[in-house]
This record gives C-alpha cells, sequence and structure tokens, in this order.
C-alpha cells in the first residue's frame, strides 16, 4: 500500500478501516541469496539497499526478536555529518545526503527534521578546534557556520553565560544537522524492503554460522537452518557473539549507553544542542519531550539500563549548561548497548570467510549512518568491493596501525573513548 | 551497582576507576609478535555473561580483579590485581 495525503484523508472518514499490514510476517525459506543477521537500522537499511541497488532480493533478514528492538529504538535521534577524518567525513556526508531524500524515496515520514545542530566550545583552543573542524566540513561539501559568543547566544538566549568553569566562547553551527523519529526509520526501511521481496523474519536467532572450506554456506537458526551464499552481520552490540560463530574475537567492547526523555513540554529548545565539556547533548522531541543523553558508564555492560552515578552527571551537565531544565520531570531512561572499537570510528568489511561480511563498531554514532551505512555494506555483500565512501572502515586497521580514524585523538585503545 | 574492594568491603562504585577486561594482566612477553600485541591491545571477548575485570579503588590505592556479569551487573567478588597476577 502506498502511502499519500489523499489515503490518509480517504482512511480518516473510513474510520481507519482500510489500513494494511506495513509488511508480511514470512516465514524462513531453506535457501537465500544473502542472509542479513540482524533486523535493526543498520540490518534493514542493507537489506533495503541490496534490494534497490543492486537488484538482490532473495535476501532475509533475520532478527532474534523484533523489528527495530534495539538501539535503532533507544537512541537519541540526533541526525548529522560534522566529522573530520578523512574516511569518517566523507562518509557522514554521503548518510546526510540519503537522509534529506529518505522520506520520499522509502514513502514514509520519517520526520526528518534539519533543525541545526550546535556544539559549544569554551576556550581559545577549542574555537581553533572547531573552526577547523567547520573548514573540514566545509571543504567535504557540508555546512557550518562559526559562531561566537553573541552569535549563540541569539540563538540559544536560555543558556548559562555567567558560569565560571565552562564559559560559553562561541559555537559551532550544522544548519543540515537535526533529527529524525527513530523507529520510522527501522519501519520505513523494513516496508520498502519487504516490498521489494526481502522476507523479515522476526523471533529467529542465529545459533550459528555454516562455514564449510573458508566459505560461508549458511546460518543455523532456533527456527531451522537456512542456506545462503552471503551473510553479513550487522548486530551491533552483539557483535562479538555473533562474529565468535565464525571462528572470530573483534576489537569490540559493548558498553551502556544511557539515555532520558521528560514529559511533554511547550517548544523551547528549537536546536540540537552538544555541551562536549559535560558529555552532553540535548533536543526536543515533536511530541515535546527533552530527549538527551550523556556518556558511556564505561563498564562493558549488555544490560540495556545504566547506574545512577551517571544519571546523576548527566543531569549535572544539562544544569549546568540550561538552568532552566531544573523545573522538568524526567519521565523515562534507558540504556542501548554499544559496540565501541578501540578507534571510535566503525568497521564495514570482508571477512576471513569468504562471503560473510561484517559491519559494526558504531560507538555511539549509529543512528545517523543509517542511510550510508546500509548502503555501503549492500555494495560491499553484492560486488566484494568496499563502496568508496567506507573503504576506510577496513578490520585490519587495528592490526597493521594503518588507517585508524580516532575522531577524539586520545588514542586508539579500548578504554580511552 | 556496588562493588566489593577486597581491603575495603563493598563500596559505592563512585569510588571505583574502571579500566576494563583484565587483559593488562596478560601483557605479551617482550619478544611476542605483532599478532599477539595486536590481540592483547585491540581484542576482546567481550562476554554478555561473566567478566574479569581491572577496577581501581580510589580511596585505598588498590588495583582490583572484579568478577561482574555484564548482563546483570551483579558482581561475584574480586581479588587484589597483585593476587590475580600471579
Amino acid at each position: 500500500m502506498r502511502y499519500s495525503g489523499f489515503r490518509l484523508i480517504r482512511e480518516g472518514f473510513r474510520g481507519n478501516t482500510g489500513w494494511t499490514r506495513a509488511w508480511r510476517d514470512p516465514s524462513p525459506r531453506p535457501d537465500y541469496d544473502a542472509i542479513i543477521i540482524g533486523g535493526g537500522g543498520h540490518g534493514l537499511s542493507t537489506a533495503y539497499y541490496l534490494a534497490r541497488n543492486h537488484g538482490i532480493t532473495n535476501v532475509a533478514v533475520l532478527e532474534k526478536g523484533y523489528l527495530g528492538g534495539g538501539n535503532v529504538g533507544r537512541n537519541t535521534t540526533i541526525v548529522r555529518a560534522n566529522y573530520f577524518l578523512p574516511g569518517n567525513s566523507e562518509f557522514y556526508s554521503h548518510s546526510l545526503k540519503l537522509w534529506e531524500g529518505l522520506e520520499r524515496e522509502l514513502n514514509y515520514n520519517v520526520m526528518h527534521s534539519q533543525r541545526g545542530h550546535m556544539i559549544l566550545f569554551h576556550s581559545d583552543g577549542q574555537r581553533d578546534a572547531a573552526a577547523r573542524r567547520g573548514n573540514a566540513m566545509a571543504a567535504q561539501g557540508d555546512d557550518a557556520i562559526l559562531y561566537d559568543r553573541e552569535g549563540v547566544r541569539a540563538m540559544l538566549p536560555f543558556l548559562d553565560y555567567e558560569q565560571a568553569r565552562f564559559p560559553i566562547h562561541g559555537g559551532l553551527f550544522h544548519p543540515r544537522g537535526g533529527t529524525a523519529r527513530h523507529d520510522a526509520v527501522a519501519w520505513g526501511y523494513a516496508r520498502g524492503a519487504d516490498r521489494r521481496g526481502v522476507d523479515l523474519i522476526q523471533n529467529c536467532e542465529v545459533t550459528g554460522i555454516d562455514i564449510e572450506n573458508g566459505v560461508v554456506r549458511g546460518v543455523q537458526t532456533t527456527r531451522g537452518p537456512i542456506r545462503a551464499r552471503k551473510v553479513g552481520i550487522v548486530v551491533a552490540g552483539r557483535s562479538s557473539q555473533v562474529a565468535a560463530m565464525a571462528g572470530m574475537r573483534l576489537p569490540i567492547e559493548s558498553h551502556v549507553l544511557q539515555a532520558f526523555v521528560t514529559e511533554g513540554l511547550k517548544p523551547v529548545i528549537d536546536h540540537v544542542i552538544s555541551f562536549g565539556m559535560g558529555h552532553f547533548y540535548i533536543s526536543q522531541s515533536d511530541k515535546g519531550g527533552l530527549v538527551f543523553g550523556g556518556d558511556l558508564d564505561f563498564y562493558a555492560s549488555y544490560a540495556q539500563r545504566g547506574n545512577l552515578p551517571m544519571v546523576e552527571h548527566v543531569m549535572e551537565a544539562g544544569m549546568t549548561l540550561m538552568p532552566m531544565i531544573g523545573r522538568a520531570r524526567v519521565l523515562r531512561s534507558w540504556g542501548g548497548i554499544m559496540d565501541m572499537s578501540p578507534d571510535g570510528s566503525p568497521i564495514i568489511d570482508r571477512t576471513h570467510v569468504e562471503g560473510l561480511f561484517l559491519n559494526c563498531g558504531w560507538n555511539y554514532g549509529g543512528f545517523k549512518a543509517v542511510p550510508a551505512s546500509g548502503w555501503c555494506m549492500a555494495h560491499l555483500m553484492a560486488t566484494g568491493q568496499p563502496h568508496e565512501v567506507a573503504a576506510r572502515y577496513r578490520l585490519d586497521r587495528f592490526a597493521t596501525g594503518r588507517g585508524l580514524m580516532d575522531e577524539e585523538g586520545t588514542g586508539a585503545q579500548h578504554s580511552l573513548h | 551497582m556496588r562493588v566489593t574492594c577486597p581491603y575495603c568491603g563493598e563500596r559505592d562504585r563512585r569510588e571505583f576507576t574502571i579500566q576494563g577486561d583484565d587483559t593488562s594482566l596478560r601483557r605479551p612477553g617482550r619478544d611476542a609478535g605483532a599478532e599477539a600485541w595486536h590481540a592483547h591491545v585491540h581484542l576482546r571477548d567481550n562476554p554478555a555473561g561473566r567478566l574479569r575485570e581491572m577496577w581501581y579503588h580510589d580511596p585505598c590505592g588498590a588495583w582490583i580483579v572484579v568478577e561482574r556479569d555484564t548482563v546483570t551487573h551483579a558482581v561475584h567478588g574480586s581479588v587484589p590485581a597483585r593476587e590475580a597476577a600471579r
């Protein structure tokens, strides 16, 4: 069923009785051209672009829970292309361009809102770094504006400009940055993939990967064995467990990152604001809730929930930046399982097994990458060659030390990001 | 999450600094090859379940090895890193 304004009006008059399921609920077939393990944002977009860009429609997405039940439904919905290093820069730039056409592409309202993204800086050194980053963004073809303190004040008058610890010296504004409705992105890709013939199979956990003579033959699942010539592992926080089924040990640690939402308020925060010194970022959802988050709890975790010390830290950072939010009441908090790589950048690559591909290491930045990640993973699986904007996301960069992409400049080690 | 220091008993998690996986207790020898160092620095078992990891108790200055479940956050005891390294 194609969605349109006309259909919306018609269904309104018919009591919304004419809507049909957005995607089928097929049973697994015994054989596919390609299997995607993981029905999250990246897995669904991979399946979609395999069908759309490469005409490979005999594809199954295997999800152990329900579609979009992991990080794509648990993030803070920020979409931006403000990366600095070659490798990341062109990849996220490509992703943002895909975001900008995504609703028309998918015939699905993902509520992509380019409300602008502001990174604050608090010292001369940080101003230089922001200017340099802004120039890198502009050189990549994206947009960046450097604001001084008064420029930021005109735009964000509610910040605390009097504090002594982290005085606001200005900000780097990325007008094309913004937010999107996270669940809708998963649903839109799911529906788009399904309409092109992809089987989305839920409640189907992969329990083994069949490999013969170094070539992938298929997978074992809780719903029986499934054969496939190509298999993609796109499971984010669970990457280590699934890769272990193929005898791999990954440069990944899974950590918990918490997020929070307040009760619905009238429109008060128009942009996405990043307060790096407090590891705090915030935006306001279309429903009115203030959506914000902080840093990792910094211990390995699969619990999808964090602990109070980081809750306290995030609240303190929020109060430091904008004391007005002290009056808002937090409705919910939750955690997601972050697949942290040593250098903070992702991996989209072949493996030592022919036909087995790996997509992981999204750290805490996977949501904005969903379109380009699927685009490039599909390209890799279909052609056997890396896509040009993801060519640097190699698995072997840690072993060789060549091509590490450490945006923070802290070192390519696990405990440093 | 409360963590037990072998010297000070059960304490608030805020008193600790976490290094992560206890790989630092298994440092490769001087003559180990690049592959062994790569595995040491980058590769992790990353288990969903019990994990032994390095914690530093800030007030008493002790490095300890804590066994903790990464799915439930339950702490299953700790020993001084000096003993764990033996």
